[in-house]
């Protein structure tokens, strides 16, 4: 796995794998139940689905999969539901570039990373080249 | 059959097709739809599509650009789609997301919709004259 900081203490809510495109769907449904549990609004429900969803996609499409950590915590005074997702695939070559609005990739699509960085409160990404890609996101309860 | 294999129902009704959208769509089912549609637009000579997304409750990237390609393929097949019944809660998030669905038409409700349909299908008739 690629290192991303864990400065935070967190509590485990399910581990999952995404392989199949149902499991794209049944994942962010649990997400969305866990965010719904935790208490957030139709609004953040809603964004927090929307934002996993491109996540999963892009794991699909460019890693042909990965695993995702569906955590509970508390980060810099806020409780926060945490989703990391890590693949092993062909990495992001040029990151700065992926995160800038309106770039596709050659699937003519682009990897919906800066759409999903604005529906969340905090998005962090790691990538290397043949090792594959780590993003962890946080939206606050 | 799980939901995920349940065929989305395309519903005729004079001259409308009716997509009533009631499940959490995988990619694939969402290209299989659009096909459906255009397949039964062909058949039946539809003059509209309401596609009803009321109880969906996120529209990814995905799914938009489904929508909005759905919009622009049954505008060369001479047909009108309306997209019903969006969640405000999807609303706000398509554009943050930053998704833009340039040319499709929304209505609020399945009637607003079907209004809207029929006053361009009536602009068009007066257009032929």
């Amino acid at each position: 796995m690629l290192d991303i900081t864990c400065d935070f203490k967190s509590e485990l809510l399910g581990k999952f794998a995404i392989e199949t495109e149902y499991d794209i769907v049944t994942v962010r449904q649990t997400i969305r139940q866990f965010a719904k549990d935790a208490g957030m609004g139709i609004v953040d429900q809603t964004r927090i689905t929307t934002a996993v969803s491109e996540l999963f996609r892009n794991m699909y499409n460019y890693a042909g999969g990965g695993k995702v950590f569906i955590e509970s915590g508390d980060v810099e005074g806020h409780h926060a539901l945490i989703v990391t997702c890590i693949d092993h695939g062909p990495g992001i070559e040029n990151l700065d570039l992926a995160m800038s609005d309106g770039y596709t990739s050659g699937m003519g699509m682009g990897y919906g990373l800066p759409g999903a960085k604005r529906l969340v409160d905090r998005f962090e990404i790691q990538s290397k080249l043949n090792e594959g890609t780590t993003v962890r996101i946080m939206k606050w309860k | 059959m799980n939901q995920y294999e349940k065929r989305i129902p395309i519903i005729k009704i004079h001259d409308y097709l009716i997509v009533p959208i009631q499940v959490d769509m995988h990619d694939k089912q969402a290209i299989q739809l659009q096909s459906q549609i255009l397949e039964e637009i062909a058949r039946t000579r539809a003059k509209g599509v309401l596609i009803d997304i009321s109880v969906l409750e996120m529209v990814d990237s995905f799914i938009g650009r489904m929508l909005s390609g759905m919009a622009s393929m049954a505008a060369i097949m001479d047909t009108s789609v309306v997209i019903v019944g969006m969640q405000p809660a999807v609303a706000i998030t398509l554009v943050e997301l930053g998704l833009e669905m340039p040319g499709v038409d929304t209505a609020l409700n399945m009637e607003k919709g079907m209004e809207m349909l029929e006053r361009k299908l009536n602009t068009r008739k007066i257009d032929t004259y």
